[in-house]
């Protein structure tokens, strides 16, 4: 097991709160990217709140792990996890996307705490993460960098470029996420335009390529044990199957969530639905962990 | 500025712009280990290769990927390195734009972008080739600064001076050899401030570039043939643009060209007209450089008559915009 049993059931706690936050957040924004919000919180909590050397209270701190989020428009998801790590004030999430607030939609690294690239543009973040991850060993730092892609945004020329430069230059310190939740604006990606044989394509692109289920805390953590354990000069993807919108269940795997407005009655059924899935996931987490 | 330089008039002539820019990255690589440097499969025509053969650790061409290139560049700027970055001037300023744009000028990176090949100086190579719409680019990117050198020594400034501003830098140089404008980088170059190459009071052929040396040539042929007074500015700096050397012209000569090998809308005429719009003088005016219409193949110089950008093509404008009619005075009242 990557994880004792209590450090699961912690990082379990920490998910369920900051999965509350994502969608209070979105109700005080009035609308927000819940589903690609939601897909990928297990990877942002067990990255800020098992992994990541960061200091909340020196956040330019040159030796600091660094994350490029590159499906930038789950800041929904980012921004409370960065409030929760103390980065920045609660308060800010309550004018998030309102104008003149620091916070909105794709976050600004020179507004935003913690912030250590701002994405939006799609496709920039993998190209973004190896710069940063070459950086550290121009200046000969430790630091770690991570990058989390969303699936459609794998459309993109740019991410498959920066793919081939991780592993052309051996970028090893850095750990790779996609979370593949299979839905992009317009439909299932399948439909939209296909990505399978999607985990063949890394291995073709020079990656090691490790499939989990990405809302298992534990298989998470196991994934990125063995990216921090790689020994090769082969870059490592963590290819985090998901679940748009995981947990509130009445939007969850449907692919017009991509950005949603909630009203007061589906804002309230997706709290009650959050505290099932806590309960179920807690459950696993007992049954499961060691 | 510059200290510690020793070009001469004997290299002026043995280097083309190019290699000017790859030794200044040299020094400026023994000078300051954060310095990196990145290409897309242009080391050597770009000459940033001169800086990756002393120093290959800091070296990372990309393949042909410009957009991976910029983007790589923004990570490495926001981990504290100062990344320079060279590709074609059509490539880094269309390609990447979106890269330049959302990772590099809104964070506010320091990158430098030499951008060479510029204007339509890759001659037999045509229009996919040329650079005729990059001022008007990076000039509407906020952040950026954009300077385009008129020959080798200016070169050296510039690239000199986007190590020594924090921020995003665009630079465009010319491919191959330029007319000599400067037999020494000790001339004063200042960021920002256009340099007076002739003065003159009839008219001002505000140049930039290539066109600067074109613009000299035809300032001292009209003093000869036609005693006229033509006051020269080199425009290295579009932006930001030095405004207060533009009023002047308008105000002390109330004629005047611009001279760029670009589109005629975007970039230095267009930079100049808003300054004259924002000031509510009349001035006769022309806007010299491609007139919304695609390059073609050919050599550079043929290239620059075609456009009208030559020094014959300026002599002809002077001539025809010292026959304008403009505001004499700044009774507004006596206007039809």
């Amino acid at each position: 097991m990557a994880l004792t049993k209590q450090e699961w059931v912690a990082l379990e706690q920490k998910a369920n709160e900051l999965r509350n936050l994502c969608l209070d957040t979105t109700h005080w924004a009035g609308s927000g990217h819940i589903g690609g919000g939601m897909s990928c919180m297990d990877i942002l909590t067990i990255l800020y709140f098992k992994y990541m050397q960061v200091d909340p209270a020196n956040p330019n701190w040159p030796d600091r792990d660094r994350l490029v989020l590159s499906k930038g428009h789950a800041g929904i998801a980012w921004a409370p996890v960065l409030v929760s790590k103390g980065f920045n004030d609660a308060e800010q999430l309550k004018t998030f996307n309102l104008t003149g607030s620091k916070m909105g939609m794709h976050l600004d690294s020179n507004k935003v705490l913690g912030v250590d690239a701002s994405t939006g543009s799609l496709g920039h973040g993998l190209p973004i993460a190896v710069g940063t991850a070459l950086a550290a060993r121009v200046q000969g730092k430790k630091f770690w960098t991570y990058c989390i892609m969303g699936d459609g945004e794998c459309d993109e020329g740019e991410i498959w470029e920066g793919a081939m430069s991780a592993a052309h230059f051996g970028v090893t310190n850095l750990v790779c996420f996609v979370d593949r939740n299979d839905c992009m604006i317009d439909g299932k990606t399948e439909d939209v335009m296909a990505l399978e044989p999607f985990a063949d394509k890394w291995r073709a692109f020079g990656f090691i390529v490790k499939e989990v289920d990405g809302q298992n805390i534990n298989e998470l953590a196991e994934a990125i044990d063995f990216a921090h354990a790689n020994e090769t000069n082969q870059p490592v993807l963590i290819l985090a199957n998901t679940v748009k919108g995981a947990g509130v269940a009445n939007i969850e795997g449907d692919y017009r969530w991509h950005y949603g407005a909630m009203d007061e009655a589906s804002y309230q059924q997706g709290k009650d639905s959050l505290e099932s899935y806590y309960q179920a996931r807690l459950a696993r987490a007992e049954k499961e962990g060691k | 500025m510059a200290s510690g330089l020793t070009y001469t008039a004997v290299d002026s002539t043995a280097l083309s712009t190019a290699e000017y820019y790859g030794k200044t990255m040299v020094e400026l690589g023994a000078e300051h280990p954060e310095i990196v440097a990145l290409t897309a499969d242009l080391a050597k025509s770009t000459k940033i290769g001169m800086f990756g053969d002393a120093y290959p650790e800091r070296f990372f061409n990309v393949g042909i990927a410009e957009q991976n290139m910029m983007s790589m560049a923004a990570g490495m700027a926001k981990a504290g390195l100062v990344p320079f970055v060279s590709t074609f001037s059509v490539f880094a300023a269309l390609r990447a734009a979106d890269q330049v744009h959302a990772d590099i000028c809104y964070q506010n990176c320091d990158v430098k972008i030499i951008a060479t090949h510029g204007g339509t100086s890759f001659g037999q190579a045509g229009s996919t080739h040329h650079a005729i719409v990059d001022f008007a680019v990076e000039r509407a990117f906020p952040n950026m600064t954009l300077i385009c050198p008129a020959d080798g020594m200016e070169t050296v400034n510039a690239v000199r001076a986007a190590y020594e501003n924090p921020g995003p830098f665009y630079i465009r140089i010319n491919r191959g050899f330029d007319r000599v404008v400067y037999d020494s980088t000790d001339y004063g170059f200042q960021l920002g401030k256009a340099q007076e190459m002739r003065p003159g009071t009839d008219i001002t052929v505000i140049a930039v570039g290539s066109c600067v040396f074109q613009a000299c040539q035809a300032a001292d042929f009209l003093k000869n043939s036609d005693g006229l007074s033509v006051r020269v500015l080199n425009m290295h700096t579009l932006k930001p643009l030095d405004v207060e050397a533009v009023q002047k012209a308008i105000l002390d000569t109330r004629r005047v060209i611009t001279v760029e090998d670009h589109n005629i809308i975007g970039g230095l005429g267009s930079a100049v007209a808003e300054v004259m719009a924002d000031m509510g003088k009349g001035c006769a005016f022309q806007r010299l450089g491609w007139q919304d219409s695609f390059s073609t193949i050919g050599l550079h110089e043929d290239l620059m008559s075609l456009a009208g950008i030559d020094s014959n093509g300026i002599i002809a404008a002077v001539r025809e915009v010292m026959k304008k009619d403009f505001e004499l005075d700044d009774d507004w009242e006596d206007e039809v």
